[in-house]
């Protein structure tokens, strides 16, 4: 409850302020949000299957979105930062298919 | 991404009533950023530099350069455009001198075949004929001796009286009675029984009234020459009047002919 509740602020406060992105994380932001958005699918099915655990949450959670803004920042320094955004997407993409498989099965037991 | 955990306790009672740990605290901060996050990433998505700002520096790099080739290539296509338009620009000046000359040539043209008005010095040649005697020949002589001496356009007027209808066309412009326009095919013919001269099929009665364009002093004296028209005209019984004049018009038009078998041949150095 209090996690959705906490996505609501958020995005109430993103669209309240309307911050502008740093230019330096315009590359990383969208990858970050990608990143966090798989962390909290595979969050909603390991609740589904009852192995949710608040801490390995927390730590794949900050660590998936390190881990993509690192590859998008290496692939930047390697001159193949749009290529490897691009990749980083379509892997966070699959596992996300994948996770929203899984709760749909749980969800209509189909 | 959830790795296995040792079982936890029962979710629903979990989601329920939620005990407020640091855990709990980050995950709901965690969760706050995400959303704050795509808010701001989707709002920046949608405003209008959002697509080159947004962009990464390579992309930025091939966008530039398309733009730049593509810039070249449109230079090239206007260029040629350019040199297209000039070209244009200068044969339409050339056709506009053409077509200037072309309405010169019709005008020059148009005097001598009797299709345009004209007007300049000139003189008034009247002859009167009370005895009936003066016959074609003398209109002839009279209109040779005119051309020898310059005339550029004639008409012939008669009867110069406005009470004698006469026969014939109307008469177009200010005089009034038959009147014919001279051009090269005219011809006189005696009237016959009807009296009068035949020019051009339009029969003239006396008195006869040339006008004349051209140099009204020189057509002046080569009509007074001795032995010339006026002695001519006064031996038939008649009066001859030559009256200059600075301003004669010579209104009267005459229809253009199609030739029905000449055909203008081609000049070896035609432009």
């Amino acid at each position: 409850m209090i996690p959705a509740i906490a996505l609501a602020i958020g995005v109430a406060l993103g669209l309240f302020f309307e911050p502008t992105v740093p230019a330096a994380l315009q590359p990383y932001l969208p990858i970050a949000v990608v990143a966090a958005l798989d962390a909290v699918f595979g969050a909603v099915r390991a609740q589904l299957d009852g192995i949710f655990d608040d801490r390995v949450f927390v730590v794949s959670f900050v660590s998936n979105v390190v881990v993509a803004g690192l590859v998008v920042f290496l692939g930047d320094q390697l001159g193949v930062g749009g290529q490897l955004s691009t990749g980083v997407v379509v892997v966070l993409g699959i596992r996300i298919f994948s996770n929203a498989a899984a709760i749909r099965r749980h969800v209509f037991r189909a | 991404m959830n790795d296995v955990t040792p079982a936890a306790p029962g979710p629903l009672r979990r989601l329920l009533h939620p005990r407020l740990r640091s855990v709990d605290i980050a995950v709901a901060v965690l969760l706050g950023a995400l959303g704050f996050a795509a808010a701001v990433q989707v709002r920046s998505t949608d405003a209008d530099e959002g697509v080159l700002a947004s962009a990464r520096q390579e992309d930025l790099v091939a966008i530039l350069d398309d733009l730049s080739s593509r810039n070249a290539r449109l230079r090239q296509e206007a260029a040629a455009l350019t040199a297209t338009r000039d070209r244009l620009t200068s044969g339409n000046g050339r056709d506009a001198a053409a077509l200037a000359e072309a309405r010169r040539r019709t005008q020059v043209l148009g005097i001598l075949a009797g299709t345009v008005a004209a007007r300049g010095p000139g003189v008034l040649l009247t002859i009167t004929d009370p005895d009936g005697k003066i016959g074609p020949e003398v209109l002839l002589d009279a209109l040779e001796e005119l051309r020898d001496a310059g005339a550029e356009a004639v008409q012939i007027e008669g009867p110069v009286d406005v009470d004698n209808p006469g026969g014939g066309r109307p008469a177009e412009g200010p005089s009034s009675g038959a009147v014919v326009r001279v051009v090269a095919g005219t011809a006189f013919v005696d009237g016959g029984d009807r009296g009068g001269i035949e020019v051009d099929g339009v029969l003239l009665r006396a008195p006869y009234r040339f006008v004349v364009i051209g140099d009204p002093s020189t057509m002046a004296a080569a009509l007074a020459i001795p032995g010339g028209v006026l002695d001519n005209v006064e031996q038939g019984g008649g009066q001859a009047l030559v009256s200059r004049s600075e301003d004669v018009r010579v209104t009267t038009l005459r229809p253009l002919d199609r030739p029905r078998y000449a055909r203008p041949a081609e000049e070896p150095n035609a432009n």
